[in-house]
């Protein structure tokens, strides 16, 4: 829903203050979750974040997610599933070249990335291409067992 | 122009220290001169006579030409083909590559059989949507942003290696460009967007048609003010417009085009509005050059590239200087 998704990124702060909390938690708890296994517990949390980042943000559930670094908007929203920043095609009024009806998804990023503050760290990180064999599985997980060194970066 | 270490046509120069590419491109941005850049239009036929007759237009007026892939989502000749055919006869070429039709895979693939041909310059490009063309119902492919593949394409050349880790034998050896957009929302984000695609290796960008010459001071400041002018070779781009109407056409169909009120009043007013569109391009480029950190011009004259030689020659912004063609 495109009002909740505005509203996301007007409280990008802190919401991205939650999203690290939670996977700050999931580093702490993954050992013990672990113990479930890595599958059953990926379609479990994956349900999960489908539906509270699908509603919060409109997450297309790509598999790696970016909210965290752009401002709590999902660049899978853009219709040319933009990473790293707005086209050239943005219209005078902020909305999108390919769907007029829409704001920008990087307008909003940029929006959100400046209530978040320190861009050096959020929105210019290059983000690399999308792994389209990850779509649909938990990225929560799979930074979680990034950062203990389980997958590679 | 020519170089002591002149090649045969369609032969690559010597890399020299400190550049990247075998090509004329970067040695004149390098050697500090003002450079022109102009668009040809990929003609909708098989004949290669066109892309040589069109090509020739520019003769002895640009240091290297743009050729565009698929540009506004319409299907013409292709950047490839065209590179393949302009640098057997030793034009210096920008290879466009847009994400929209290719995947990573395609990508690779075509800057390696470019730099074989003797492309010495890429520029990486989000590309259109596909909504703007002539084959709407068309799938967008958009596997990488331009941020992705200045990386990727930067990878290939420096580490020598496809994207996947595997080994390239011998690396393309090319300059890296990107686009730039001064003049679209949002504007406090347009110069930071910038220092991104320099980390991702861009070393020269060309803009959009500049229309408004305060919006792209703003830009360049702010640019200034980040160091950027000192890591990047800036061209903004200019054209001529046709006319009053066909500029409010292009203001609204257009996406990221902006053209504001005052230019479009100008060409209203004008006897020819054909002459004045020439003339307000004119004034752009008189005044680019004025700007600290403008390494040149890019010319987008789409149906006029025949205007190309005398917008060149009034600016004098080429000095003495005869780029080097082969009809010489």
């Amino acid at each position: 829903m495109k009002a909740v998704r505005y509203w996301s990124v007007r409280n990008a702060r802190w919401l991205r203050w939650l999203y690290k909390g939670l996977e700050a938690g999931l580093m702490v708890l993954y050992p013990l979750l672990s113990r479930i296994g890595y599958e059953r517990l990926d379609r479990f949390v994956a349900a999960l974040e489908k539906r509270l980042k699908g509603f919060l943000f409109d997450s297309q559930s790509c598999g790696h997610c970016t909210l965290g670094d752009t401002g709590m908007a999902c660049p899978m929203n853009c219709p040319k599933t933009l990473r790293n920043g707005p086209c050239g095609g943005v219209r005078a009024n902020g909305h999108c070249e390919v769907e007029p009806e829409i704001v920008c998804v990087w307008v909003t990023s940029w929006e959100g990335s400046q209530r978040v503050g320190d861009t050096e760290s959020t929105i210019q990180v290059i983000q690399p291409p999308v792994d389209v064999r990850l779509k649909g599985t938990s990225a929560w997980l799979r930074s979680v067992r990034k950062r203990l060194g389980i997958v590679a970066p | 122009m020519i170089f002591a270490d002149e090649p045969l046509p369609g032969e690559n120069l010597p890399v020299l220290p400190g550049h990247y590419s075998p090509g004329r491109f970067e040695r004149v941005l390098r050697a500090g001169h003002f450079a022109v850049t102009a668009e040809i239009a990929p003609p909708d036929s098989a004949d290669p006579m066109e892309v040589y007759q069109r090509a020739a237009l520019f003769d002895g007026h640009v240091d290297a030409i743009n050729a565009t892939d698929g540009s506004g989502a319409n299907c013409h000749m292709s950047s490839v083909g065209m590179c393949a055919l302009l640098t057997r006869r030793g034009y210096s070429m920008i290879m466009q590559i847009s994400c929209r039709d290719k995947n990573r895979i395609a990508m690779q693939g075509d800057v390696l059989g470019a730099s074989a041909m003797g492309v010495s310059n890429i520029l990486c490009l989000t590309g259109d949507g596909v909504q703007s063309g002539d084959h709407p119902e068309a799938k967008p492919v958009f596997d990488m942003d331009c941020m992705n593949s200045l990386q990727m394409l930067r990878g290939m050349r420096d580490d020598g290696q496809f994207l996947s880790g595997r080994k390239i034998s011998s690396p393309p050896q090319i300059f890296l460009g990107a686009a730039a957009n001064p003049f679209a929302p949002p504007f406090d984000y347009r110069p930071l967007r910038l220092a991104k695609k320099i980390a991702a290796g861009a070393q020269f960008v060309q803009t959009q048609y500049c229309f408004d010459i305060d919006k792209l001071k703003t830009y360049m400041a702010k640019a200034r003010d980040l160091g950027l002018h000192e890591k990047v070779f800036i061209l903004p781009g200019v054209g001529p417009l046709a006319s009053a109407k066909s500029a409010e056409w292009i203001r609204s169909n257009v996406a990221g085009v902006h053209i504001p009120d005052a230019i479009i009043k100008r060409l209203a007013g004008a006897q020819d509005q054909k002459q004045e569109g020439v003339n307000i391009c004119i004034d752009m480029i008189n005044q680019i050059k004025e700007i600290e950190g403008a390494s040149g011009v890019h010319i987008m004259a789409y149906r006029q590239e025949e205007r190309i030689a005398e917008i060149v020659e009034k600016t004098k912004v080429l000095g003495d200087r005869i780029p080097w063609h082969p009809n010489r």
